[in-house]
């Protein structure tokens, strides 16, 4: 024991200098990673608002950017128009549903300790599915609206986001409230919201069986997560819902950080482990169930981009939740770039390529992993 | 000093770990019905009374379902204390905020998760009652002595899902202690590891008692290093059969009575042991 401790710290003066400095070296590391993520953002940020049937090169973009929304050079209007009215909310919208799925997802992993744990394995979203359908169908809500062969657009009034948002919110309400009759466990919370998730398909098909061919058209529509129906309104509620929610979860990582070691543990530690995992759950389900709302169900951010980042840096919840909200920001937005270019002038729902991307994305970084 | 005033308790089960693993972990603190002293349960433990000084080392020893966990739990609030007072220096237990007593207790339960981490993240989780929203100058150098002090500094940056049995129990050991506890509660520290890792963990607590003169409370199972290690020990039989003393003290029939199970105390090469007569084992374990 002695004899080890020497050894040890022979080599500790040898390879790192201290634990303390090694350490701090990695917070630096980590920072850095941070800003890279922040800097690949922003170039895809320009490309994202240069690309798509109007062209735009970076430097026309940052122009029309500066310039802002109704510029007095006339040549600019037509570039100011297409910026800021049709990709920038978009290419917002990417950004704050993407971080919000994200940062839902690395909660629920987290405080749920399931790393299948997702706004999907909660049933949120198919609770969502399941509000939109009964708006568009029993409602009769949302007209589908196809322009030529090109764009289809759901015409969503607020009935059918209404709706979804209590669908979705409803989900979680339940799980939370099933959790907490079992003393809320980890597994009873996942199992509960894989049964509600089943349910509320099953119910959502049913509802289609009745519906018109152009409802059931809609409703399948809707369930293609589509960030074009994103306008400054949505943005803002976007917005609004991510700074008011995603705020909590960021300062409660220290107790994240306990919880993943188990539940006597983290009580050891002085943390209120039924609270934690109630809030966190809860400013999850929310997050993802507004992002829903608005655009439709938009899978797999929320379990790729904690997975990403958990490869990339460990499990320190300081530094995963945000990061897994850039994480889920930057895939995202990707993905929706490569919608709109892929087959262009058609533009596949993003829903689709979020997992056409993210899924081999995942799957190079598990087998790259060293174990 | 902790001071155990006739604490009397009834958890039979889902209070203790390896019965929660199976979904019925129910926090039974958070559930008064579950928690109710005199529900019709029988009581585990009855009037226990005991006083743990500073720098001494009490082993808790016992046979599987007696009460051991749900004893430390009990004192290191985890569960409520319905009958009974648990004081540490005078300050009852059950008064304290959970921070405060997180800073006056350090809890290391059977690790049942192992977060994806580095060993000095996870030290450095022990300071998670003292902090601020990051952690200062002071909490940083305190990890980074006590890696060193536990001869980790080479592991430091390693994650501990990589690390051997015996290293990841001394990360949990340093990360219980940079929580500037007065009062140490182990639960099987030993468990799973081998001869030369369990004479290591249990040396550097032992160490470490004394030099920090903490109150340390070591769940064991391993009789011959209860001896070789503690002052002290709790011996917990049935609610009725409870013993504690020196560990020169501690009786092959106390232990007998105890296991239901014959045992011989005696010394080889100077050190006392205690060993079963396998025997008469036989015919008391009936399977």
């Amino acid at each position: 024991m002695r004899s080890s401790a020497k050894q040890s710290d022979a080599a500790a003066d040898s390879e790192p200098p201290s634990p303390r400095k090694a350490y701090q070296r990695l917070l630096r590391q980590r920072l850095l990673l941070g800003l890279a993520m922040l800097a690949a953002l922003a170039l895809l940020l320009l490309i994202a608002l240069g690309s798509g049937s109007y062209q735009l090169g970076p430097s026309a973009v940052a122009a029309a950017l500066v310039a802002g929304p109704s510029p007095a050079d006339q040549e600019q209007r037509v570039a100011a128009q297409v910026i800021w009215s049709l990709r920038l909310p978009r290419v917002t919208a990417a950004l704050l549903a993407g971080a919000s799925l994200g940062l839902a997802g690395a909660v629920l992993q987290g405080l749920l300790r399931n790393p299948l744990a997702s706004p999907f394995t909660l049933g949120i979203s198919q609770g969502a599915a399941l509000g939109a359908t009964c708006a568009i169908v029993l409602f009769d809500a949302g007209a589908l609206h196809a322009v030529g062969t090109e764009a289809m657009t759901l015409q969503a009034p607020m009935s059918v986001v209404g709706l979804a948002l209590t669908g979705g919110l409803g989900a979680a309400a339940l799980i939370l409230l099933i959790g907490t009759l079992r003393g809320l466990t980890p597994e009873a919370v996942v199992l509960a919201g894989i049964a509600l998730g089943a349910f509320a398909s099953a119910a959502t098909m049913i509802v289609q069986y009745f519906a018109s061919d152009t409802q059931a058209a809609a409703t399948l529509f809707w369930t293609f997560g589509d960030l074009g129906r994103a306008g400054w309104s949505e943005v803002a509620w976007l917005a609004a819902a991510l700074v008011a929610i995603g705020g909590w979860p960021l300062r409660a990582a220290w107790r994240y950080n306990a919880l993943a070691w188990g539940d006597d543990l983290a009580r050891g530690l002085g943390v209120s482990v039924a609270r934690q995992r109630l809030l966190g759950t809860a400013a999850a389900a929310a997050l993802a169930a507004i992002t829903t709302a608005f655009l439709g169900v938009i899978g797999f951010i929320g379990l790729i981009a904690p997975h990403l980042i958990r490869l990339l840096i460990g499990g320190d919840q300081r530094f995963l939740l945000p990061f897994s909200a850039l994480a889920g920001a930057l895939v995202l937005l990707a993905a929706d770039t490569l919608t709109r270019l892929l087959i262009a002038p058609v533009m596949l729902p993003v829903g689709a390529v979020t997992a056409l991307l993210g899924a081999p994305l995942l799957l190079v970084l598990l087998l790259r992993q060293r174990r | 000093m902790l001071e155990i005033d006739r604490l009397s308790f009834s958890y039979a089960r889902g209070a203790s770990s390896k019965a929660g693993r199976h979904g019925a972990r129910g926090p039974a603190c958070d559930r008064s019905a579950d928690s109710a002293v005199g529900n019709g349960r029988p009581l585990l433990l009855e009037e226990l009374s005991l006083s743990v000084a500073s720098a001494e080392l009490l082993a808790v020893l016992g046979p599987n379902g007696v009460g051991k966990s749900t004893l430390l739990k009990l004192i290191a609030g985890l569960l409520p204390c319905e009958q009974g007072r648990i004081c540490v220096d005078a300050t009852d237990v059950s008064a304290l905020s959970r921070r405060e007593r997180a800073r006056r207790i350090a809890y290391l339960p059977q690790l049942t998760e192992i977060a994806p981490v580095t060993v000095f993240e996870a030290v450095l989780l022990g300071r998670l009652p003292h902090l601020g929203l990051q952690p200062s100058e002071r909490d940083l150098a305190m990890v980074d002595t006590m890696i060193c002090e536990l001869g980790l500094a080479s592991l430091s940056s390693r994650r501990v899902n990589l690390l051997s049995g015996g290293e990841l129990q001394k990360v949990m050991i340093a990360r219980a202690l940079v929580q500037e506890p007065r009062l140490l509660l182990l639960d099987e520290p030993v468990n799973h590891l081998d001869l030369r890792n369990q004479i290591a963990v249990l040396r550097s607590i032992q160490g470490l008692t004394r030099a920090h003169a903490l109150i340390t409370l070591v769940v064991l199972h391993d009789l011959n290093l209860a001896l070789r290690f503690a002052d002290r020990f709790l011996l917990l039989g049935s609610r009725a059969a409870v013993t504690t003393g020196r560990m020169e003290a501690l009786a092959s029939e106390a232990v007998g009575a105890a296991y239901g199970i014959e045992v011989i105390r005696g010394e080889v090469g100077g050190l006392p042991v205690m060993v079963p007569v396998i025997s008469a084992a036989r015919e008391q374990v009936a399977w």
